[in-house]
């Protein structure tokens, strides 16, 4: 049996704690995961954060930036360790596809979205920090005389809770061993497999092991890992973040609400962006923070919900390993119903119609080959306040809305992801000042397009980097003069 | 099974039948028995005194409900044959509900002190002071932890923690909080720790034993004999412990709570693999390990199954009490010559809705 280990500053630790992972269709166990207990994990990061940070920032930026790009091909192409096994690309996407229900299709394709943010981690770190003389991290400051600038790391680790739900995900963390911070992380239950063969990519290309720690675990090992780093990612729902709500130490990357915005000047031309709609819906099987969970328009565009329901609708559930499959599975079918009994009983409320559902004579769960499968969904919301109209669930599920033009920037609420369909410059200005929107896309581009040296959450350099004054006698004497 | 391991446990057996049927002869007596029992007894179309005469008879008093020792009133079960002793009341941790209540005379000291004449005197010194971190309030541990060490001959200081309070911050999710208590409960033992260099023994819970550790090595303050308990300890905890946390210092796991004596943890052998098996102060207590879906059926040894816990003491008796910890029947060996248990934990269809291990 598979056993994936603890890797305690890249040390491989066979834990008597361990869970087991199933095949989401079989229910049978592929694998064994180590949990690390809270306290080992506590006592690791008390003992040995600053050590780990001082033998990573001992590498030269640019070495780290040829090893991430070396670590690329490894993650990619490489046969590298799994545990007790050597596992190549084509096993880990399935055993990945096994314990999470996304398509082989769409783990590779995430395994792309990480193979680029490798390739390309100098474009990344340069678009990170707006074009930064990465030397400043290796002395510490650089600059002239008359204007010296100065970085300060915040952090001797950067903790990352990660979640189940998305491999792509993964791709946000990566930047932090070029930046000289090592990992710490707690890979999500199901899909511990990305971190576990990132790490070991990085080993492999010549990364310190002590930069590197992997501590799967429950939900008190996180806390530890939160508590103790003095930078951290944390993925989880609106329950799961909100007692971090306030604390600035950790960047939280909770449910997205994202959205794709019809402006009044677009709804004549609604058939040239049904396309653009779907995708953002639905690409990655619907499980990203970045999938659009609205489509929010500034006006009445007849027939424009009608044609994105039946486009949506003509996604079929298929085998995980058919290289057309596009939506993912439920391991439980209980969950499945779970989530469309939510959908059905939030129906009753008047406001609120499924224009989707005449498509599915047999309903919206559909059970194939032991998996359980979510119909992509949409939803007509007369009434903004419709609960369905800012719900956000595990598939490919979206509320339709039109509301007043002028009040379309106002209504939407918080949105990670805004794609602005516009072209009327007043309304891409107005779209410009909204502060729901974090991320704008501006113009036809999918919500789930992520740009990774600009991403849509929070921004790694600025979480680990602080810029602060800096003088030595020649600035000191410049600035006199 | 070899034929010595056999007849110790047949004469443990027998041992435990005669407890048992003096101690039914006490609480179903009308002039020693408590109302509780008494009142009991009068429902019943058999008396227990003739019927009941070993332990498999108890299950004709069917299962001792905990809901029976919620709320007043503490003195019906005060054994008549008992009146006019000082009495205590103890609580437990409250995280089912209503906390429960069990008055008690002397049973703490005679459990701790037998479980005291087992501490090693290497680990636990006599003559040496002890240090209870840990929950105090209306707890048994206050008391008996200050009894153990009084009878090894030592003192006992105490830093308590309150685990009512620290449900309610894990409840809230009041993680900032929660830290700040812990270190407050932390700076306190250091303290002591610091001023008493007489203090070689410690009693505390799993979680502020690494609280603990993360402050200062243990070894380092002085202690060399470590005596754990209050929550469930996995294999994995015991490891680390020994391996990590504690090398070289005597740790003793144990399990037991307020309705039952102390429930120590066989001697460690590597050949466990860290499983920390725990067996019951027979003929006082008894562990039983069944179907959770028929509490009748004792499941094989190895299975994992619902502990069914009784307490055979003048001063309590509670029969067949299902707890609300699940693990795996382990056999008898020779050190305890009857059934024990081990990867004890909650049980499953409980894990969801209680606090539980918090401290």
């Amino acid at each position: 049996m598979l056993h994936l280990p603890v890797l305690r500053g890249g040390k491989p630790y066979l834990s008597l704690d361990t869970i087991q992972l199933k095949h989401v269709g079989t229910g049978e166990t592929v694998a064994l995961v180590s949990q690390a207990n809270p306290g080992l994990i506590a006592r690791d990061l008390i003992l040995d954060a600053r050590h780990n940070r001082q033998i990573l920032a001992e590498r030269p930026v640019s070495e780290l930036i040829s090893m991430s790009r070396r670590a690329a091909d490894l993650f990619m192409t490489g046969r590298l360790p799994m545990g007790d096994v050597m596992q190549g690309p084509d096993e880990f996407v399935a055993i990945q596809s096994a314990t999470t229900g996304v398509p082989r299709a769409l783990c590779h394709r995430n395994m792309e979205k990480i193979r680029f943010v490798l390739a390309e981690m100098e474009r990344i770190l340069m678009g990170l920090t707006r074009g930064l003389d990465l030397s400043v991290l290796d002395e510490g400051w650089n600059g002239n005389a008359q204007r010296p600038v100065s970085y300060l790391s915040q952090a001797d680790m950067l903790g990352a809770v990660l979640p189940s739900n998305s491999p792509g995900v993964h791709a946000l963390w990566l930047p932090a061993v070029a930046m000289k911070v090592p990992l710490v992380l707690r890979p999500g239950r199901q899909e511990p497999w990305t971190p576990f063969r990132v790490i070991q990519a990085f080993l492999a290309a010549g990364c310190p092991p002590e930069a590197l720690s992997f501590y799967p675990s429950d939900y008190a090992g996180a806390t530890e890992i939160l508590s103790r780093c003095h930078r951290s990612l944390f993925f989880g729902d609106a329950a799961t973040v909100k007692p971090w709500l306030h604390d600035r130490r950790i960047e939280l990357h909770g449910p997205g609400k994202s959205k794709v915005l019809l402006a009044p000047d677009q709804i004549s031309r609604w058939e040239d962006h049904v396309e653009l709609m779907a995708a953002s819906i639905a690409d990655n099987g619907g499980r990203s923070c970045v999938n659009a969970s609205g489509v929010w328009v500034g006006g009445r565009a007849p027939g424009l919900a009608e044609a994105l329901a039946e486009k949506l609708a003509a996604m079929e559930p298929l085998p995980l390993d058919h290289p057309d499959a596009r939506l993912a599975a439920f391991g439980d079918v209980q969950v499945a119903r779970r989530i469309s009994d939510f959908i059905d009983d939030h129906l009753q409320a008047p406001g609120a119609e499924d224009l989707t559902a005449p498509y599915y004579k047999d309903g919206r769960v559909v059970e194939m080959d032991g998996l359980a499968f979510l119909r992509p969904t949409l939803i007509r919301c007369t009434d903004p306040a419709h609960a369905l109209a800012r719900a956000e669930l595990l598939f490919p599920f979206a509320a339709y809305v039109e509301v007043p033009p002028a009040d379309l920037l106002d209504l939407i609420g918080p949105t990670l992801v805004g794609t602005v369909l516009t072209g009327d410059d007043r309304f891409a200005g107005a779209a410009m000042e909204c502060r729901h929107i974090e991320r704008l896309n501006l113009g036809s581009i999918p919500t789930g397009r992520v740009s990774w040296d600009q991403p849509h959450e929070g921004n790694l350099f600025e979480l680990l980097y602080h810029r602060r004054a800096f003088q030595n006698p020649a600035s000191a004497a410049s600035a006199a003069a | 099974m070899d034929a010595s391991l056999e007849k110790e446990i047949a004469a443990g057996r027998q041992r435990l039948d005669a407890h048992v049927r003096e101690i039914v002869q006490w609480h179903f007596n009308p002039d020693t028995g408590c109302e509780f029992w008494l009142n009991y007894a009068q429902k019943m179309d058999f008396d227990p005194r003739k019927t009941i005469q070993g332990y498999d008879d108890l299950k004709k008093l069917g299962h001792f409900q905990d809901d029976w020792l919620r709320g007043g009133p503490v003195r019906r079960w005060l054994p008549r044959g008992l009146q006019g002793q000082p009495l205590c009341v103890f609580e437990t941790g409250g995280s089912t509900g209503v906390p429960k209540t069990r008055i008690n005379i002397n049973d703490f000291r005679v459990d701790y002190e037998a479980f005291g004449d087992q501490l090693s005197d290497e680990g636990f010194p006599k003559g040496s002071d002890w240090l209870m971190l840990g929950p105090t309030g209306p707890r048994r541990l206050r008391l008996a932890i200050e009894h153990l060490a009084q009878y090894r001959g030592g003192m006992c200081f105490f830093v308590d923690l309150d685990p009512r309070w620290v449900n309610n911050l894990v409840k809230r999710q009041a993680w900032e909080e929660m830290k700040a208590y812990k270190d407050h409960v932390i700076d306190q033992a250091m303290k002591i720790m610091g001023a008493h260099p007489n203090i070689k023994c410690l009693f505390t819970t799993p979680k502020l034993l690494d609280a603990l550790s993360q402050r200062c090595p243990l070894g380092k303050l002085g202690f060399t004999g470590i005596f754990c308990g209050g929550t469930e300890m996995t294999a994995q905890f015991n490891r680390f412990v020994r391996e990590e946390l504690a090398p070289g210092i005597d740790f003793v796991p144990t399990y037991g709570n307020t309705l039952m004596g102390l429930a120590v943890a066989k001697a460690y052998d590597p050949a466990d693999h860290y499983a920390i098996i725990y067996y019951p102060p027979l003929p006082r207590a008894v562990f039983e390990i069944v179907n959770p879906d028929n509490l009748d059926e004792t499941v094989p040894y190895g299975a994992t199954g619902r502990v069914l816990l009784t307490t055979l003491t003048r001063e309590f008796f509670m029969p067949r009490f299902a707890e609300r910890d699940e693990g795996e029947r382990a056999a008898p060996c020779e050190q305890f010559p009857w059934d024990g248990v081990s990867n004890l934990g909650l049980l499953s269809s409980l894990k969801t809705s209680v606090v539980v291990g918090v401290y």
